[in-house]
């Protein structure tokens, strides 16, 4: 009943960030110089200002900005976040075949860095003298410090060009013959490295947060009490410890998802990767308003469902968050 | 006396920055199945590290058991096996902590951490576990147990954590309970409903208590026989009367001149309290051949800078080791 209670909650408060992220994001692009009949008149080769006058009764755009602002609100309340002209469709169903591919990317990259992490800062917490220790050490500044797109090239470049193990760019090849299982290792191809990329420099945040909480942990009163029960080390470490040193780990992945996304952004333009990323970077070149608005709308969305499951894997890991709403 | 619980020539090394201190340096002890024994002493004389070592939890890589025996029940636990150690702590040894609001692991109930030893040492099932769980706190007295047990900590009070701590540790019925000042965090009135219950349960299960405490009050009460640490050593033991009546140290006088008498009325004339003045020397001291109580000591002569006491017998099995011991 408190669950059903909290996650209404935080829907509500959802709904509301939402709202603003509506309104402050219509109004940025707003206050931009240009405007789609600037666009569609250059892509004519020039127009006359009756034209161009046309154009934007067409679109609304000679309208107060409340008005554009109030109808543009009421039409995303309808799931309609307008029409691209620049691809000729509905953003919303533009969106809808691009999300997939930006998810599977951002999801597998955020668990894969979240295991990955997790268990190097376990590992190198339980051995502080080793080699993996002090892996993760050097491993976290070189991952935190390398930008995205060069670890993405610096890749590509290896094993792609020099070690041909992985495809280049894209998602799927399309001359790959056979049923499903074919068509799904070949995904998982094209998949590596730009997961990898991403995940490189959440692998190391989370694992050097993940080592220095887990090191606090076993220092704690009651790792010693588990020990006194006459647990094993792995029940004292993955049972008692593990679960108690996730709380930072958890919080801080919620608050990188949105470093996640725009992360996407850069990899995607890297490796080619058919997603929002890549849509976002064409539309911002076309001036393509609605879709502009319409990505930054389900980027903003993403983050926020995000931050949903990092809370409520929060309120799952420590009860006293459970008693303290 | 058949003892359960031996101790022989135990030394401790803990590395420090300083180089190697002993921080326990030649304790020897007994303790008898079913009795309570009283270790007092200040804070840093080596009560908790006697009690670390015996458990097998000395901190890693910092403290190791240089030389001595540990025998339970004749087998030497200093050699015995990671896994054999595992098999008894918790089972046949149990210890219950000094901060009970700390020593409780906040993300699992209360019921799942007392069954967790119960599933390992008795090979319970996850239910049978959990009934018996509740039933514990019962016998610890906390209130609707049934209920509780499948509390989380924080929804417990200090004096409650260190019951459910109390029910964790008995729940195997152990033969040695070591319980490392039990009650200093906690309020003066649930101190002395702890130690009722230690008692009783003690009554009942005929668990050898390890009483660790600077408290006389509480081994004048508790306990049948007392040791006094100082420094890493044992300077005086014996039965808790004949210690409290003659002690045959002068850090054991000055520890009992230190408790404040009762008085019936307030203007009664009570004794100016004393303290024994000076501080514990510090770990680089600890491996002289000396008296260590030497510079706080007003009976000090020649020869306890010189040699380390060594220990004398006397009447009742009182042992002091100090060179004037026969004088007080």
């Amino acid at each position: 009943m408190t669950l059903l209670r909290a996650v209404a909650q935080r829907l509500l408060y959802a709904a509301l960030l939402l709202l603003a992220v509506l309104v402050l994001n219509f109004s940025m692009m707003h206050l931009a110089p240009g405007d789609v009949a600037d666009t569609i008149a250059q892509s004519m080769g020039g127009a006359d200002s009756d034209v161009m006058a046309r154009i934007r009764s067409d679109y609304g755009l000679d309208q107060p900005f409340s008005v554009q602002l109030m109808r543009y609100i009421g039409n995303v309340l309808q799931f309609d976040l307008g029409y691209s002209f620049f691809y000729n469709q509905p953003v919303t169903s533009l969106i809808f075949s691009k999300l997939p591919a930006t998810l599977l990317l951002v999801v597998t990259a955020q668990l894969l860095a979240l295991t990955v992490g997790v268990l190097l800062g376990v590992y190198s917490a339980r051995k502080q003298d080793g080699i993996v220790s002090h892996f993760v050490t050097v491993f976290a500044l070189f991952g935190y410090s390398a930008p995205v797109f060069w670890t993405g090239i610096l890749l590509l470049i290896a094993f792609s060009l020099k070690i041909p193990l992985f495809p280049v760019a894209g998602m799927i090849d399309v001359t790959v013959e056979g049923g499903f299982f074919a068509r799904f290792i070949d995904l998982l191809r094209h998949m590596v490295l730009p997961v990898i990329t991403l995940a490189s420099i959440f692998i190391a945040l989370y694992s050097r947060l993940c080592r220095a909480s887990m090191m606090e942990v076993l220092g704690t009163d009651y790792i010693r009490t588990a020990r006194s029960k006459g647990l094993s080390t792995r029940e004292v470490v993955y049972k008692h410890a593990l679960k108690n040193s996730l709380s930072p780990v958890i919080t801080l992945a919620g608050l990188q998802f949105s470093a996640v996304v725009s992360g996407a952004v850069l990899v995607e333009a890297v490796f080619s990767w058919p997603g929002l990323g890549s849509l976002a970077l064409q539309s911002i070149i076309a001036r393509d308003t609605p879709t502009i608005l319409g990505i930054l709308f389900f980027s903003a969305l993403v983050v926020i469902v995000g931050n949903l499951i990092t809370d409520l894997a929060l309120r799952w890991i420590d009860p006293r968050v459970r008693s303290r709403t | 006396m058949t003892a359960l619980l031996r101790v022989e020539n135990l030394r401790i090394e803990l590395a420090t920055r300083l180089g190697v201190a002993p921080v326990i340096d030649d304790v020897s002890f007994e303790l008898a199945a079913g009795e309570t024994l009283s270790f007092v002493g200040e804070s840093g004389c080596g009560k908790s590290m006697t009690a670390l070592a015996i458990m097998g939890l000395l901190p890693d890589k910092v403290g190791r058991i240089a030389a001595g025996k540990i025998l339970f029940n004749g087998e030497d636990m200093t050699q015995a096996s990671d896994e054999r150690l595992r098999s008894l702590r918790g089972n046949d040894i149990s210890m219950i902590f000094q901060e009970p609001m700390t020593s409780l692991n906040p993300v699992f109930t209360i019921g799942e951490q007392i069954a967790e030893v119960l599933r390992r040492h008795k090979q319970m099932d996850k239910r049978d576990a959990w009934k018996r769980a509740a039933e514990l706190l019962d016998a610890v007295r906390i209130p609707d147990a049934t209920h509780r047990v499948g509390h989380y900590p924080h929804q417990l009070s200090g004096g409650q954590r260190q019951r459910v701590m109390i029910a964790m540790a008995l729940a195997c019925e152990p033969k040695v309970l070591i319980a490392d000042e039990p009650t200093t965090a906690l309020d003066v009135t649930i101190q002395a409903q702890i130690f009722d219950l230690l008692e009783d349960l003690r009554k009942d299960m005929g668990t050898a208590i390890i009483m660790i405490t600077h408290d006389m009050g509480v081994v004048a009460e508790m306990a049948d026989r007392m040791i006094v640490m100082y420094a890493g050593r044992k300077i005086e033991q014996g039965d808790v009367h004949t210690v409290l009546d003659h002690p045959r140290h002068p850090y054991t006088k000055g520890l009992i001149a230190c408790v404040p008498h009762l008085v019936a009325t307030l203007d009664e004339h009570r004794p100016p309290l004393t303290e024994v003045s000076g501080i514990v020397p510090g770990l680089q001291e600890f491996g002289k051949n000396e008296c260590l109580f030497a510079s706080r000591c007003d009976r000090v002569v020649e020869r306890c800078l010189r040699e380390r006491p060594t220990e004398q017998r006397f009447d009742k099995d009182q042992v002091s080791a100090c060179w004037q011991a026969n004088t007080l």
